[in-house]
């Protein structure tokens, strides 16, 4: 019996004591050296790459908002629950090519942009109907920028070149060609058609 | 812009490869030993935990392996339920329900990182830490662990042992997968990958949201130790996110840097094994042959998964939706996708993510295209072997390999020989039995989810998209991928219990045998280089015909397997698509 018992002890110290130690090193010590070297290196990136403002804590520029105001640009959609862009509950639609609800709910964007802009009789930008994987995408195609420009420079009594032009100067192209992708960022465009006025 | 797409594929392949070469020479050296200075502190470490470090036979090696993971499952599902009572817990997050804890712990103890919970509103961020970055680590470590376990077997003439477990899981811990998630943790904290212990942040919205609760001015951002736990979910194959979205969330995944740097991460320690599997065994051509026939798979699946997701959805486009590809847009089926990667990024990562058994995605799954989900669906089924998991994808592909020279072999009527040793029908049970195991989950799990009332209830889409997810479901838990077609809500007692047994022998029931194969091999004699390169009958396992006969292997064990299932599945859906 104490036989048995010290060879079931000499294969579960081991057993504890590598467990133990390994994750005191990977689960604590690790983290928490990340922690402080990206604080002391990257303070504003690691605390989430907030943009001054104002009005107090200003928004993330990685994270995209909700925009309705015909004279501003529109974000993707969002379908995050229950608001759109809800910081907390990131996530997609997970809807099939095939779902009758992801074809309803295309449609719909489409004809609200088309209400917004009567006029522009231009096909859709897929990018600006179609729900983002994370809910939070901060960006649209530099199509779906541009699409909306004639619209906002009518809702603000703008010139459609201050506009256009406003949009290059946020553009951001791929790198070589082929690494990212021609894209603007939503929340800094409009903070700087703001700005403009 | 579709040339666009193959820049991408072609630089990506060949950064796998020049990744491969160097990482496969550190890999081939831990096999054998820790670099000098730290092979002094590595046995310190081990002689104060009570390790002798004497050589194991393969079951000493596989006890010491069960219970080592059957620690970290218990120790994690004690810290979810433990998490109100401990600190590092800002938002005051509830003890997960037991059959979720349950399901997490086994999920990442297995190295599959399926997520029945959404972490920015469940985990705190000691258990996120203490816990899922541990199991990131160890459940990599112990793939690796039985990756080196069956290379001494290939490599040892009449040998006894097949290493030490305790030694190989502190080493490649230590001295392998540390060092390099600190490194790429601060390459993804520089891109703005958040790392900081705050609670939730709230910032001001420009415009104010009116919804039909009222006013909103506000929007409230999740906050955590991201990039410690990004490094590790890639560089391990793990793939379990910190947010919901995982790698689509830009806290996560922020740029189209942090992205590329993401999928290499994923390839490279798979890919640098098979290098590693070629200098162990004192022939890098071997090690050169897996990862060819490893590459021929993958790009065969970018290709499909790219070109369908570029056409786009053939519904969209009566709706007035511009989905061609300019020099402004990226265009195609963006349902599901992050602008910031566009068709090409994602296209690749949902490949990448799929083929190692990663399971960490940048866009939705559920929403690609019919074919290009079947395709995902075949990676994992094809048994997480097209680079696969860090060590189960090397092994998963070594069992193919050997099923394949005795296939030649019992069509040429010769003894089949792998590296020198004969293949006989005890080395062949163990191989039949571990690339069995996972089929007969995946195929069982399904027809029980969707023959019952408990996995119907789970469904979002209707018809052949909703057996998809179901399949996509068993397919990821048993081959241990972890990704999933997140319209199933799989966050029950059913499909989280089913889910935990599928993922527990796919995994478990795999490694065992893979190490009973290796004690066997070990103790086979070797013929030397020289004799196997003369005897002219024996078919070389290094040359494009191997390459061939290996692919067509996998090709069709796979194929024979799943193809009914999968006509079910996608192909139903693409012929509802295209009608």
């Amino acid at each position: 019996m104490n036989a048995r018992l010290s060879v079931c002890l000499s294969t579960l110290r081991p057993a504890l004591s590598v467990f133990v130690l390994l994750t005191l090193i990977t689960g604590l010590a690790y983290p928490l050296a990340v922690t402080g070297l990206a604080r002391l290196l990257w303070p504003e990136a690691a605390a989430g790459s907030l943009a001054p403002s104002h009005r107090g804590a200003g928004a993330s520029v990685l994270i995209g908002q909700s925009f309705s105001d015909p004279g501003r640009f529109w974000s993707r959609p969002s379908v995050t629950a229950p608001v759109p862009y809800n910081g907390v509950a990131s996530g997609g639609s997970n809807l099939g090519a095939n779902a009758p609800a992801l074809r309803e709910a295309v449609a719909a964007r489409v004809a609200a942009l088309r209400a917004a802009d009567p006029d522009n009789a231009l096909p859709v930008p897929v990018d600006l109907v179609t729900a983002s994987a994370s809910g939070l995408d901060p960006d649209i195609s530099l199509a779906a920028a541009h699409y909306q420009a004639g619209r906002i420079a009518r809702v603000r009594g703008m010139d459609r070149r201050a506009v256009d032009a406003l949009i290059d100067a946020h553009a951001r192209l791929p790198w070589l060609g082929f690494i990212g992708e021609p894209r603007v960022n939503v929340v800094l465009l409009n903070r700087a058609l703001d700005g403009v006025r | 812009m579709t040339t666009q797409m193959w820049m991408l594929l072609a630089t990506f392949v060949l950064a796998v490869w020049l990744i491969a070469v160097p990482l496969g020479r550190v890999l081939a050296l831990l096999v054998e030993r820790a670099p000098q200075p730290l092979a002094g502190v590595e046995r310190r470490l081990l002689r104060a935990c009570g390790v002798s470090g004497a050589e194991q036979d393969w079951r000493g090696y596989a006890g010491a392996l069960l219970l080592f993971n059957l620690a970290g499952a218990l120790f994690l599902y004690a810290l979810q339920q433990l998490q109100p009572v401990l600190p590092l817990n800002p938002q005051h997050f509830a003890a997960p329900t037991w059959d979720s804890a349950l399901n997490t712990a086994v999920s990442f103890v297995t190295n599959t990182n399926w997520q029945g919970y959404a972490g920015e509103t469940t985990m705190s961020h000691l258990t996120q830490m203490l816990g899922l970055t541990v199991q990131n680590f160890l459940s990599a470590a112990t793939g690796i662990a039985v990756a080196f376990a069956l290379m001494r077997g290939f490599a040892r003439s009449a040998a006894a042992g097949i290493g030490n477990f305790w030694v190989d899981v502190v080493r490649i811990t230590l001295w392998l997968l540390l060092p390099l998630s600190v490194l790429l943790a601060l390459a993804f904290a520089a891109q703005g990958v958040i790392q900081n212990l705050s609670p939730d942040l709230t910032v001001a919205l420009l415009e104010p949201l009116h919804t039909d609760a009222g006013v909103v001015g506000s929007q409230t951002l999740a906050m955590g130790p991201v990039a410690s736990q990004e490094a590790i979910k890639m560089l391990g194959t793990n793939g379990g996110g910190f947010m919901n979205a995982n790698s689509a969330h830009p806290f996560e995944n922020p740029t189209a840097w942090t992205n590329v740097l993401q999928m290499l991460a994923i390839f490279a320690i798979p890919a640098g094994l098979c290098m590693a599997f070629g200098r162990v065994v004192g022939d890098r051509r071997q090690g050169w042959a897996l990862l060819a026939a490893m590459t021929v798979l993958f790009v065969a699946a970018v290709a499909v998964i790219l070109t369908q997701e570029q056409a786009g959805n053939p519904h969209f486009a009566a709706l007035g939706v511009d989905q061609a590809a300019s020099a402004l847009q990226a265009g195609g089926n963006m349902e599901g996708k992050e602008v910031r990667f566009g068709i090409a990024a994602s296209a690749l990562f949902a490949a990448v993510t799929t083929a190692a058994s990663c399971g960490a995605v940048n866009a939705m799954h559920a929403s690609l295209m019919p074919l290009s989900g079947g395709v995902a669906l075949l990676l994992m089924q094809l048994g997480e072997v097209v680079f696969g998991g860090v060590g189960s994808g090397l092994y998963g592909m070594l069992l193919f390999a050997l099923l394949a020279v005795f296939v030649a072999g019992l069509m040429t009527g010769r003894t089949p020989e792998y590296l020198g040793k004969k293949i006989s029908p005890a080395e062949m049970k163990p191989v039949v039995i571990a690339i069995l195991v996972t089929p007969l989950l995946v195929l069982l799990g399904t027809a029980i989810a969707v023959g019952s009332e408990a996995g119907r209830a789970g469904l979002l889409n209707a018809g052949a998209a909703g057996f998809t997810e179901v399949l996509y479901a068993f397919s990821s838990a048993a081959n241990n991928n972890g990704s999933a077609f997140a319209g199933l809500s799989a966050n029950t007692p059913f499909y989280n219990c089913a889910l935990a047994l599928a993922m527990a022998l796919g995994r478990f029931a795999v490694i065992v045998p893979v190490l009973a194969l290796a004690g066997t091999l070990a103790g086979r004699i070797r013929a030397t280089r020289a004799a196997t390169d003369s005897v002219s009958a024996a078919l070389p396992t290094h040359g494009p015909m191997f390459v061939v006969l290996l692919v067509l292997t996998v090709l069709l064990v796979g194929a024979l397997t799943y193809l009914p299932a999968l006509a079910l599945g996608p192909l139903v859906e693409h012929i509802n698509l295209i009608r």
